[in-house]
């Protein structure tokens, strides 16, 4: 078993408590109008994946999918609930993103390699690999700003799926770029499924899902519908979003 | 205890190496002095401050160079490193929410860019000191307990203003003027001794002016520090460690909500 949930809840704080400054807060404090609201994200999901497992998750918007891909990939803390997570995560989250545009390509790599968890060996090892994969050479020592987005991508990529991830999780995204790099990508990350990590993709589209994944979890406004084989979790998916679209 | 902090260092040496290269080029980058810059603005300072009270205290005070230097030295070294550790969570909001990382690393690495600041201008006082003909001796190695305590109580203070800076973006102002109250109370350019003892003792409540005591006895008068003096130095940085770290195991599951 390399994931395993029990009764994971998330909850969400909501409200204008973001740009409160501390002046603010003690006099609504004293007032007693401090008030934040709460919900649950997600609440009571359970569900074990064996290594190898492909899930697939599927809900409306708001159903909570992105929460607990963040859960799973360590990045927030479950409110409640146990969690068992064994194995390297690549979580690939709005690739691109939490990169420093002063630094170059070079030192943004080792720094994202660093903090995926891997050690310095690996990444003297890995780095060409990593360069020429997201065909970058020339730009190496450029810093990172000034790269066309595309570029941003594929480098984004290319560092967290060169690597050996165990687990992979894949918001909306089986392919990233354009074009080459396109067919590129997805063949690489049809390779690492294929070499038995643990994968979990959020998806809109139910034809992919249905062909990619063994596994599916349904959420519907933070609940667990249903979790279970494909075709039997899709089908009363399907059934349910015919229901309700009438 | 040893053995947890031992595999801790060998799961995040390399991450933890990585962000203090970012932290500490990312300070000198876009100067054209660069590094000489960040020495060049506490000198200016110095030179300032010595030409304009050295009329109103250097009489009394022997080697008045060394003796605001010491202080403007520890008093810098405490500002620079709680300032940049107060934005250290939230300027690295990007990498959080993208990446499991511990988040007390991006404080550490700041106050790690800070140390290495602090150790050149140390150099440089040293320089200062010799031109000033203050005697050198062994007992200088002592210096080295002052710089862990206070390295701590920054680290210390900085977790408390780092997970306050998530909450309340504010805190960077009062946070400012509070810094401003800490120099002019650290008696970094006058003496304490025209004081009454009672008051002087109160002094010793301020930790940066403590730190600065502890410097100045040993290098100016060449004598091994009282053992209250050790003491209210260890005092310090263990009270603001205990709080800083109540402080992020109490909070830090939240900051995500915030960014």
């Amino acid at each position: 078993m390399t994931i395993k949930l029990e009764n994971i809840g998330i909850r969400y704080i909501v409200g204008d408590f973001r740009n409160l400054g501390i002046k603010d807060f003690v006099i609504q404090k004293v007032k007693k109008q401090y008030n934040v609201k709460e919900f649950w994200a997600v609440n009571d999901i359970s569900f074990e994946l064996e290594s190898g497992d492909f899930l697939g998750i599927v809900g409306n918007n708001g159903a909570g999918k992105s929460t607990l891909l963040k859960a799973i990939a360590g990045i927030m803390t479950p409110t409640k609930g146990r969690m068992e997570v064994n194995g390297a995560v690549a979580a690939l989250l709005e690739l691109g993103a939490g990169f420093d545009g002063e630094m170059t390509v070079r030192e943004n790599t080792f720094l994202r390699g660093a903090l995926m968890g891997y050690t310095r060996g690996f990444m003297n090892e890995t780095y060409p690999e990593i360069i020429s994969f997201a065909e970058l050479e020339e730009f190496e020592d450029r810093p990172f700003k000034q790269l066309s987005s595309g570029m941003k991508t594929r480098l984004a990529f290319s560092i967290a799926c060169l690597v050996r991830p165990e687990i992979l999780i894949l918001d909306e995204v089986l392919s990233v770029g354009d074009g080459a790099f396109k067919a590129k990508s997805e063949a690489r990350m049809k390779e690492i499924i294929a070499n038995g990590a643990t994968t979990i993709f959020v998806s809109h589209a139910i034809n992919q899902t249905r062909e990619l994944c063994n596994k599916v979890l349904w959420l519907h406004k933070g609940k667990q519908m249903a979790f279970g084989d494909t075709d039997k979790v899709i089908n009363e998916y399907e059934n349910f979003l015919k229901k309700h679209s009438k | 205890m040893i053995s947890f902090l031992s595999t801790r260092w060998k799961k995040y040496n390399f991450v933890f190496e990585e962000l203090v290269k970012r932290d500490f080029k990312k300070r000198y980058k876009r100067t054209i002095l660069g590094m000489g810059w960040s020495m060049l603005g506490p000198l200016l300072h110095l030179f300032v401050m010595v030409l304009v009270f050295s009329h109103f205290f250097g009489r009394d005070i022997p080697h008045f160079i060394v003796y605001v230097f010491a202080g403007l030295k520890i008093y810098s070294f405490f500002s620079e490193s709680t300032n940049q550790g107060m934005a250290s969570l939230m300027s690295n909001s990007g990498i959080m929410t993208k990446v499991k990382v511990p988040k007390y690393l991006f404080l550490l690495s700041e106050n790690v860019a800070s140390l290495i600041n602090f150790a050149l201008m140390l150099i440089i006082f040293f320089i200062f000191a010799a031109i000033d003909g203050v005697p050198f001796h062994p007992r200088f190695i002592l210096l080295i307990y002052p710089i862990v305590t206070i390295t701590l109580f920054n680290i210390g203070v900085g977790l408390v203003l780092s997970a306050l800076f998530v909450f309340f973006k504010d805190i960077k102002y009062l946070y400012g003027i509070f810094t401003l109250l800490v120099m002019w109370l650290s008696a970094i350019f006058y003496s304490v001794d025209t004081f009454s003892l009672r008051t002087q003792r109160l002094f010793l409540v301020n930790p940066i002016f403590t730190h600065i005591h502890y410097f100045r006895l040993v290098v100016i008068h060449g004598v091994i520090p009282a053992w209250h003096i050790h003491l209210a130095c260890a005092i310090s940085a263990v009270v603001a460690l205990l709080v800083g770290a109540l402080f992020y195991k109490k909070f830090n599951s939240r900051f995500i909500y915030y960014m």
